[in-house]
């Protein structure tokens, strides 16, 4: 089998970041919080990525927020992909009406830019919870999910394998969920890296807004927002910041392409 | 002209479902918005008063006809928070400053993108299409605002081409506004040239394939003449679809680059009032936002219908 380039890389991109977040559970080179030297000093050995304007350690702080910012993302797209995809495979399954009436809809709200749906749901819900920012930001990804499902279960639902296990007494529940949805899975999984790249990137858009942050565990694009300010006598504190996001949306995006390609040559 | 009235009544039923979802949303869900404005201290008398005042003592249907009527008349009642300013007054000078940036974003996408794409599926190198996939890669894992701070740090503060937050209207005078938001345009449409640079190469790439491009080429015509007369004219369908679904992204990614260059647009104003919860003003540029994007894609099919004889076939069938 060749390897696959793409899929290596994102890998170990990701795995990278996901050291440096799993290491701030335990330990951080200087407390996220405190202050560990002068205020905005420039990168040095003992701060990597110099310090923010209350002279806390920058490089402790983006491996503290990158968690946060993952912790969104995940939550985010799982809200948007369990919904989604449960929505999406019963409709294939059972068709009708309703089916024609969810994809009606479906299309409509496709048609606008999540973060717009985002901004109005939050909006309604109230703008000050990190727990609205992520409720709206799943709602506003649940139609792509159901979309992406409907389509990969209804192309599953006729192939036989499928028939024999109904012939053999699987109820519709099993059916769905142990016969199907692994076969979806090489569809499924690039719509949820795709859509947690989304996710991340209009949570940070969002936090960037001021809308849904809190200022406990701060998430990177919380500290984008705090690092404007410091642009012209600390530019480091953007750059850094920013290029954690980056690398995480860009890691996740190469994996996703990877596991589109293996499908391809299989 | 069927074609065209069936997408115009669509796009009406589009809006009727976004209007009446907007208003019931903001008016079941968000509580009472005279009493919120009043505080917790306030008489209940006074709270009566203002509920009359701002008509919300009327049954919810004779409100949402009244708020459509508004679209149309430009009276969609007052501010919140500014309680003496009309939505429409304070809406409509931020709907022109955003207006003219997403104009601005789209024409350089235009221009960049389409001779590039078009260009890129020419070149064959291999090292030059892993290049392609990774740069569009990575510019679509910038978010955009990132590129707005760089943008600001490299050409605002260090070579100071321009002066950060000094934003002039077009009134004042058209060619430094112009100028200034020119920066936060770029910073828009740069993710978006990636993209359609190489959703356009793809497509050509794949007209290329086709017998009707071999033929061209056997008769002697050069490959500029083919890429850009035959191949051009036989890929615009998928561009003007793609073009369509960009000019909606233009408007959500204004939204945040408003804020960095600190442009005083109708995203802006967004953020802002639903900070402050006024309602009247969220729920109007909702649906302006909502106008813009089902426009964009009428738009496109419509222009899709014009320039393809298939479709215009398929539509009579």
């Amino acid at each position: 089998m060749k390897r696959n380039k793409t899929l290596i890389a994102g890998t170990i991109l990701f795995s990278v970041l996901l050291a440096a977040i799993v290491v701030s559970w335990l330990w951080t080179p200087y407390d996220p919080e405190a202050f560990a030297g002068s205020s905005l000093e420039p990168p040095s050995a003992s701060h990597i990525f110099g310090t923010d304007n209350f002279g806390r350690d920058i490089f402790s702080r983006v491996m503290k927020g990158a968690g946060t910012t993952l912790t969104v993302g995940l939550m985010t797209v799982s809200v948007g992909a369990v919904v989604g995809v449960s929505a999406g495979a019963l409709t294939a399954y059972y068709g009708g009406a309703l089916d024609e009436l969810l994809m009606r809809l479906n299309d409509a709200i496709t048609a606008f830019p999540s973060i717009l749906l985002a901004l109005v749901i939050i909006s309604v819900l109230g703008p000050e919870k990190t727990s609205n920012l992520v409720i709206s930001l799943g709602i506003a990804f649940i139609p792509s999910f159901a979309r992406v499902s409907r389509t990969a279960f209804s192309r599953e639902k006729t192939q036989n394998y499928v028939i024999s296990a109904r012939l053999m007494g699987a109820g519709d529940v099993r059916i769905l969920a142990v016969h199907i949805l692994p076969n979806t899975l090489q569809v499924l999984l690039p719509a949820v890296t795709i859509g947690f790249n989304n996710a991340v990137l209009a949570e940070a858009s969002m936090s960037y807004l001021g809308i849904g942050v809190s200022p406990v565990d701060p998430s990177l694009g919380f500290m984008l927002k705090a690092s404007q300010s410091y642009l012209f006598t600390a530019p480091w504190y953007a750059v850094f910041t920013g290029l954690a996001i980056v690398l995480m949306v860009f890691s996740v995006g190469l994996i996703g392409d990877g596991i589109k390609k293996s499908g391809r040559s299989e | 002209m069927k074609f065209a009235a069936k997408k115009l009544a669509s796009l009406a039923l589009t809006m009727l479902i976004v209007t009446a979802m907007t208003f019931l949303a903001f008016s079941l869900i968000s509580g009472d918005p005279a009493s919120t404005m009043l505080g917790t201290n306030a008489a209940p008398e006074q709270v009566e008063a203002l509920r009359d005042e701002l008509g919300l003592n009327k049954p919810v249907h004779q409100r949402y006809f009244e708020w459509i009527k508004g679209f149309f008349t430009g009276d969609l009642g007052n501010s919140y928070k500014y309680r003496n300013q009309s939505v429409t007054s304070l809406i409509a000078p931020r709907l022109g400053v955003t207006l003219e940036l997403s104009a601005l974003s789209f024409v350089l996408i235009i221009l960049i993108s389409l001779p590039l794409g078009v260009i890129a599926a020419g070149a064959k190198s291999r090292f030059y299409s892993v290049f392609r996939s990774a740069l569009n890669r990575l510019c679509m894992a910038v978010p955009s605002f990132f590129i707005g701070l760089l943008v600001t740090w490299i050409f605002g503060i260090t070579l100071k081409w321009f002066s950060h937050g000094a934003f002039v209207p077009w009134s004042v005078s058209p060619a430094a506004s112009l100028l200034y938001l020119f920066y936060p345009a770029v910073c828009i449409a740069v993710p978006r040239i990636a993209m359609t640079v190489n959703m356009l190469s793809s497509t050509v790439e794949a007209e290329l394939k086709k017998d009707y491009a071999r033929t061209v080429r056997s008769r002697g015509a050069g490959s500029s003449r083919l890429l850009f007369v035959h191949i051009l004219k036989n890929s615009l369908t998928p561009i003007v679809t793609f073009l369509g679904q960009t000019a909606a992204e233009i408007i959500a990614a204004s939204v945040v680059i408003e804020q960095v260059f600190v442009v005083p647009g109708l995203g802006r104003f967004l953020v802002s009032s639903i900070s402050y919860r006024d309602y009247p003003v969220v729920e109007a540029i909702v649906v302006l936002l909502a106008l813009w994007v089902v426009l964009a894609s009428t738009a496109a099919d419509l222009i899709n219908f014009g320039v393809d004889p298939r479709l215009r076939r398929g539509a009579k069938g």
